[in-house]
């Protein structure tokens, strides 16, 4: 690293000027990425604190799907659902949508930040682009399964009991799909200037990935036009395991969780859930990859 | 003290602008530095150098190719030909070695109000990788030095526009950059905090051994600087100090207060062959050694005199002897950068 001195004040300085602090900039490296990503991750985090209103908004959201709409249809659905609370049903879909909209909310901070200027003091610093990126990926993921986590406190209401496995496993999940909606958000804000078209652009995606995802219904017996749709959302391969994850801990009848929780298949091939979590991974370092090399660009 | 290119940012030459001949390496260096937006050349073909440790401004009218030029000092841009290196880093090939030899300040805020100043300051220092070791003392050197210590913890949407740019100074300042970039430092300022600002710039200059290099398109700002370059339509037009600048005008401004404009006009153009006109509601005319020509206007004008004034060259007439203009009519007649250099060039 690199080496510091304190000398007395140059030649020229008066005599009451404090002391200069001489600083040498070390030459970059991992090192300096790493400090890059770190700072950019917390300044993410020391933003979201101070914005307790978007945390308690960003609530509502979920809870007005979980309890208004799931209260709603209840009645209605309670035909289908063997006998389950669709409420519960519809309890791991809203997990993963708290997460969708915390981390869309992330990456329209490259948006803010670029019509406040602060976009500019990060493109001129000495660290790579990609640890702009990174940090400010990591601090999507960060924020957005914090704000899962709120989500998950809830269970209790729906019928799901707290299990540390259980807590562990969502979580785990909500942060990868977290940080593939923030590169993915990231990579679009780069090339958006105006708040309203990123807004507008978001509204136009998230919706429909959401819905298409099964977060809201059992993936058995769709039409086939909406069986192939909801194969190529990437969401799909992130709904799944958090749903599989919490129905694990909650007693179901054979004939249920067959009706609920059929799987995903691929052309009559049942796609285990280590390889569905895989896809989302590679969703996200795919976003991640495009999101840093039109950041370079920039 | 070495003159090749070092990695580290520490100042270690103490580089009084002046004795700058030889021994002391360039803070900037330009060589026939191009740049084109489509069919338009904004800049073209500048040689520069500035000299470390001196304060150098870069003085012309809004969209003369000051902001392109200093974009591309700062590799945000990158020119389309000629070369530039700065700290003795080609602003190219070296990019991230320029970026941590520089500091910036830019027209448009560029902080986090959502931040507090401290954490702006605490943000930059990460990016920047300054020592942690020398993090605070750092911090409280260069907040002290524009006296916003005290403001450190409140929030930068807090401030007022002038205490934003101060922050944004200091910032500038935190990692010991050894060339500050001020573009258009005191822009949008009242007069009361662009005469702080300046304070604060001489403060700095007699605490850390830096170079600076600034824009501007206010004359009386232009001489704080040690030297200048005058640009106009993407081109340097004259570089020297000030006063050089002034000399080779060559002429003093005289003001007449006479009963008769149009009569003293007449005189002039008659009996000295001046040309006059009627400048903030007097007389005025310009001619080579103004108090010696005094006697003689009293004693051969042959128009009542009420009172008479006799100014040294401003900038101002640099500005026009060079371009036939004045900046200000320079701005008003190209409100659009683009369409001014696309006028200009043909």
């Amino acid at each position: 690293m690199a080496t510091t001195s304190t000398t007395p004040a140059a030649a020229g300085s008066t005599a009451t000027a404090p002391a200069p602090v001489r600083v040498v900039v070390p030459p970059g490296g991992w090192r300096a990425d790493l400090r890059g990503i770190k700072v950019v991750w917390q300044r993410e985090l020391i933003r979201f604190w101070r914005d307790r209103l978007r945390i308690v908004t960003s609530l509502v959201q979920p809870l007005i799907f979980l309890f208004v709409l799931g209260g709603g249809l209840s009645h209605l659905a309670a035909g289908g659902t063997e006998g389950v609370d669709l409420r519960t049903f519809m309890y791991p879909g809203v997990l993963a949508m708290a997460v969708l909209f915390t981390a869309m909310f992330s990456a329209a901070s490259v948006v803010w930040d670029r019509e406040y200027g602060f976009l500019r003091e990060m493109l001129v610093a000495p660290v790579r682009r990609g640890s702009i990126v990174l940090g400010k990926c990591f601090g999507g993921a960060t924020v957005a399964a914090a704000q899962g986590l709120l989500v998950m406190a809830l269970a209790p209401l729906v019928g799901v009991p707290y299990v540390p496995i259980m807590i562990l496993q969502v979580l785990a999940l909500q942060l990868l799909l977290a940080f593939m909606i923030t590169a993915f958000g990231v990579m679009c804000a780069v090339r958006i200037t105006q708040m309203q078209a990123f807004m507008a652009l978001m509204q136009m995606l998230v919706m429909p990935l959401l819905f298409l995802s099964g977060a809201l219904f059992p993936l058995a017996g769709l039409p086939r036009w909406l069986e192939v749709l909801n194969r190529l959302d990437p969401l799909t391969y992130a709904v799944n395991p958090i749903r599989t994850a919490v129905f694990d801990q909650i007693d179901l009848t054979p004939a249920a969780r067959a009706a609920l929780l059929p799987g995903i298949t691929w052309f009559g091939w049942n796609v285990p859930i280590g390889v569905q979590v895989l896809v989302v991974a590679a969703f996200a370092l795919v976003m991640l990859s495009v999101a840093i090399w039109e950041f370079r660009r920039a | 003290m070495s003159d090749g290119p070092r990695t580290g940012a520490t100042i270690q030459t103490p580089a009084p602008a002046g004795d700058g001949d030889g021994g002391h390496p360039l803070a900037v260096e330009v060589r026939g530095l191009v740049k084109r937006f489509g069919e338009v050349e904004a800049v073209r073909g500048i040689d520069l150098d500035v000299r470390a440790g001196e304060t150098f401004g870069f003085l012309g009218p809004n969209g003369a190719g000051k902001s392109t030029t200093i974009s591309m000092l700062c590799t945000l841009v990158e020119p389309d030909g000629g070369t530039a290196r700065v700290g003795g880093h080609d602003v190219v090939a070296e990019r991230n070695d320029v970026r941590r030899n520089i500091g910036l300040v830019f027209q448009e805020p560029t902080l986090d109000a959502y931040l507090t100043a401290e954490q702006n300051l605490r943000f930059h220092a990460e990016l920047y990788g300054v020592p942690k070791a020398l993090v605070p003392a750092r911090m409280q050197l260069v907040l002290e030095m524009v006296g916003l210590w005290e403001r450190r913890k409140s929030l930068v949407s807090t401030y007022s526009g002038g205490m934003k740019r101060r922050l944004e100074i200091a910032r500038g300042l935190l990692h010991a950059p050894r060339v500050l970039f001020l573009d258009e430092p005191t822009v949008g300022l009242d007069p009361q905090t662009r005469a702080s600002i300046w304070s604060y710039i001489e403060t700095l200059k007699g605490q850390e051994d830096i170079t600076i290099f600034l824009t501007t398109h206010y004359m009386d700002e232009a001489e704080h600087c040690d030297r200048i370059a005058i640009i106009d339509q993407g081109e340097v037009i004259a570089l020297d100090t000030p006063e050089a600048l002034k000399a080779s005008v060559g002429k003093d401004r005289v003001q007449l207060q006479v009963d008769d404009d149009a009569a003293a006009i007449e005189a002039l153009r008659d009996r000295f062959g001046l040309e006059a006109t009627i400048a903030e509601g007097h007389v005025t005319f310009a001619v080579a050694g103004g108090e010696e020509f005094v006697p003689r206007l009293f004693a051969e004008l042959g128009v009542p005199i009420r009172g008479v004034s006799v100014a040294r060259p401003s900038l101002d007439d640099v500005f026009m002897s060079y371009t036939g203009t004045t900046i200000r009519d320079a701005e008003a007649g190209r409100q659009d950068p683009m369409l001014a250099m696309m006028r200009g060039r043909r």
